[in-house]
């Protein structure tokens, strides 16, 4: 087994941000040229595709540059974050109004040395068809990447987000703090789907809370196929008004050396909203911890928590921590976990129909795994059928 | 087709079929009766080649070849196919993938899916929430893609509805054949309890089988008769 290393504590964690040096200390030069094919090609494998016509906007920040921000249409207004605070005047309303900047030393340093991030508002009443894509880029080695994002679906429209978060092809040691504040208001439906493609000796803190007014939705997906150092996330979403709702699906695998802490929080906080968490999560060496706590505040509420973990070999660690919390009687809680191997029995339905043992685990895994998001670029397929075969050989 | 000779199996350490012989010829169906827990199903899992039924003594021939060690997914590509009782649930695994990957020819399984008007299950996960109806018609369209010479049927009418019994029946008959009346090539072996599918498919023998050996054999139609007037213990005592 693998040295797998604790959960940080509070000066570690400021040992570790000082590890790093800040995007502004790289030669501009280096950071903002203009990206090359195999990068191109790595950011499409991370849900990201720049030659896409089915996208309605584009924003990617590389180190701590913006390097391109767009967004084709009216109803929908994309801005670096830096931007968006001059403009609005601090955007008060939103700005760490639902995450607090001395939550821990990765909030302060983000307070403290902004790099940048996205602000992106869609009006009342847009309802946007396609996805939106961001991007952050981590291009040199030894990077710090300090990001605070706000999304803000106002009342009745419609967003969906895909963002990529990856390194260049060749780099292998980073850290990147993203602090994301999403605010969906009355009626509103926003669709957060983030899809994370880093390298081994990567540390990634995000820290990302959520708020959703009556009748509005938010819905998440997360997925992590590759190798990393070392994620923690686990962001918090209230339902405060009546009928909200809110899901979390993530993806996670974690090979021989990755360290993933994560998982999701909901609080619901206003009578007849409904959560749902559902992780699907595979080691063959890697250590994953999969959170997931729901808090039932309000009456009539209905959440449900689903953890399923795959152990494809005798080294790694599952820790799945599902964790139920009513306040009130008139809740309808519910979860469930499984942790285990694959099922012989599954494997020899397969057989039983003429598939041998390795297209038998293949299947199975890639069902397992199966995310089936709209638009994403077909290359993410392809690293997902990758993970599938890397998962198989692992074992 | 399939020649059974003096077959001793242990389950979990526990002897279950004790000395079981049985011939089954090309285009023949038979019938398998016989109490819960008398070794019916595990008589089917091992001639499918499931790991754990441990064969102790005894052989399966198979088209002429000897199975009796053979790994399970080459008994499926030799012509084997078994429906099972309680299939598994593959989560995230659509039927309309499943039914591709049994498919002995391209698209096969999906036209027999549309055929039998079980299209708008295509895009479930297979048997996740399929009712007992369900389950029996999604594993005899994976068999029926799979197309094998010897079907294993187990108990294909439990906890299906009358409704549904006509299409289960029908889908059995074309599986084996019977509206072929010469030279039919396919060959079945079903478990029954209820002795409802001899409603709908011909079979050509029955057998009873009591405590890991089979008892009797004879016309399907009499042997079941026997059983629902004097029971399996009565019949374990005449001899035919």
């Amino acid at each position: 087994m693998p040295v797998l290393e604790n959960r940080p504590g509070k000066d570690l964690d400021e040992e570790l941000i000082k590890r790093f040096k800040a995007g502004s200390d790289i030669e501009a030069s280096q950071d903002i040229g203009a990206l090359e094919e195999e990068e191109i090609q790595r950011l499409k494998q991370t849900g990201v595709d720049l030659d896409a016509a089915n996208r309605l906007g584009t924003f990617i920040q590389t180190n701590c540059n913006v390097a391109s921000c767009h967004c084709d249409i009216e109803g929908v207004e994309m801005l670096p974050v830096t931007e968006a605070l001059k403009k609005y005047d601090g955007l008060k309303e939103y700005w760490w109004r639902i995450l607090d900047p001395d939550k821990d030393a990765f909030t302060k340093e983000t307070q403290r040395h902004l790099d940048n991030g996205y602000f992106i508002r869609s009006k009342p009443g847009e309802k946007v068809v396609y996805p939106l894509q961001t991007c952050l880029y981590i291009r040199n080695d030894n990077v710090a990447q300090k990001v605070h994002n706000i999304v803000v679906a106002e009342e009745g429209s419609e967003l969906h987000i895909i963002t990529g978060c990856t390194t260049h092809p060749h780099l292998t040691s980073g850290l990147h703090i993203g602090v994301s504040e999403f605010y969906v208001k009355k009626g509103a439906k926003l669709v957060f789907t983030m899809v994370h493609n880093w390298a081994e000796d990567v540390y990634v803190r995000p820290r990302t809370a959520i708020v959703v007014e009556e009748g509005g939705t938010f819905l998440s997906n997360y997925i992590s196929l590759k190798g990393v150092k070392s994620v923690q996330a686990f962001p918090t979403c209230t339902l405060k008004g009546r009928n909200a709702i809110a899901r979390f699906n993530s993806v996670i695998v974690a090979p021989e050396g990755s360290d993933i802490d994560t998982g999701s929080r909901i609080i619901l906080d206003a009578p007849e909203t409904r959560a749902e968490i559902i992780s699907r999560t595979i080691s063959y060496g890697g250590r994953v911890i999969a959170r997931g706590h729901l808090i039932g505040k309000a009456r009539q509420i209905k959440a449900h928590l689903e953890c399923q973990g795959l152990m494809l070999t005798e080294e790694g660690i599952i820790h799945a921590i599902p964790e139920l919390e009513a306040h009130v009687a008139d809740v309808d809680m519910s979860h469930e976990a499984a942790v285990g191997r694959i099922a012989k029995e599954e494997i020899e339905y397969l057989m039983a129909r003429g598939l041998d043992e390795e297209e038998a685990t293949s299947t199975i895994v890639r069902g397992f795994l199966n995310v089936k998001i709209d638009g994403l670029p077909k290359e993410l397929d392809e690293e997902l059928q990758k993970a599938v075969e890397e998962c198989r050989k692992g074992m | 087709m399939l020649h059974i000779e003096d077959l001793w199996v242990d389950v979990h350490g526990k002897e279950v079929l004790k000395g079981i012989n049985i011939d089954i010829g090309k285009g023949e169906t038979h019938c398998l009766f016989g109490k819960n827990g008398s070794g019916k199903t595990t008589l089917l899992m091992t001639i499918m080649g499931f790991e754990g039924y441990k064969v102790k003594h005894g052989k399966i021939m198979f088209k002429g070849e000897d199975i009796t060690y053979m790994p399970l997914n080459e008994r499926a590509k030799m012509g084997l196919g078994l429906s099972f009782q309680r299939p598994p649930t593959l989560r995230g695994v659509k039927l309309r993938d499943m039914l591709n990957l049994c498919s002995s020819s391209p698209g096969a399984g999906i036209e027999l899916a549309i055929q039998y008007g079980f299209e708008k299950f295509l895009d479930r996960e297979v048997n996740l929430g399929f009712s007992g109806g369900e389950i029996k018609k999604s594993e005899l369209l994976q068999l029926m893609a799979q197309n094998p010479d010897l079907t294993l049927l187990d108990e294909p009418e439990s906890g299906v509805d009358i409704e549904n019994l006509n299409v289960i029946g029908d889908m059995i008959r074309t599986l084996l054949e019977k509206d072929r009346h010469r030279n039919r090539t396919k060959s079945g072996l079903i478990i029954t309890h209820t002795g409802f599918i001899l409603n709908y498919v011909t079979a050509d023998k029955g057998h009873v089988m009591l405590d890991g050996r089979l008892r009797c054999e004879g016309n399907p139609i009499d042997i079941f008769e026997g059983i629902q007037k004097h029971g399996y213990e009565e019949c374990a005592k005449c001899q035919f």
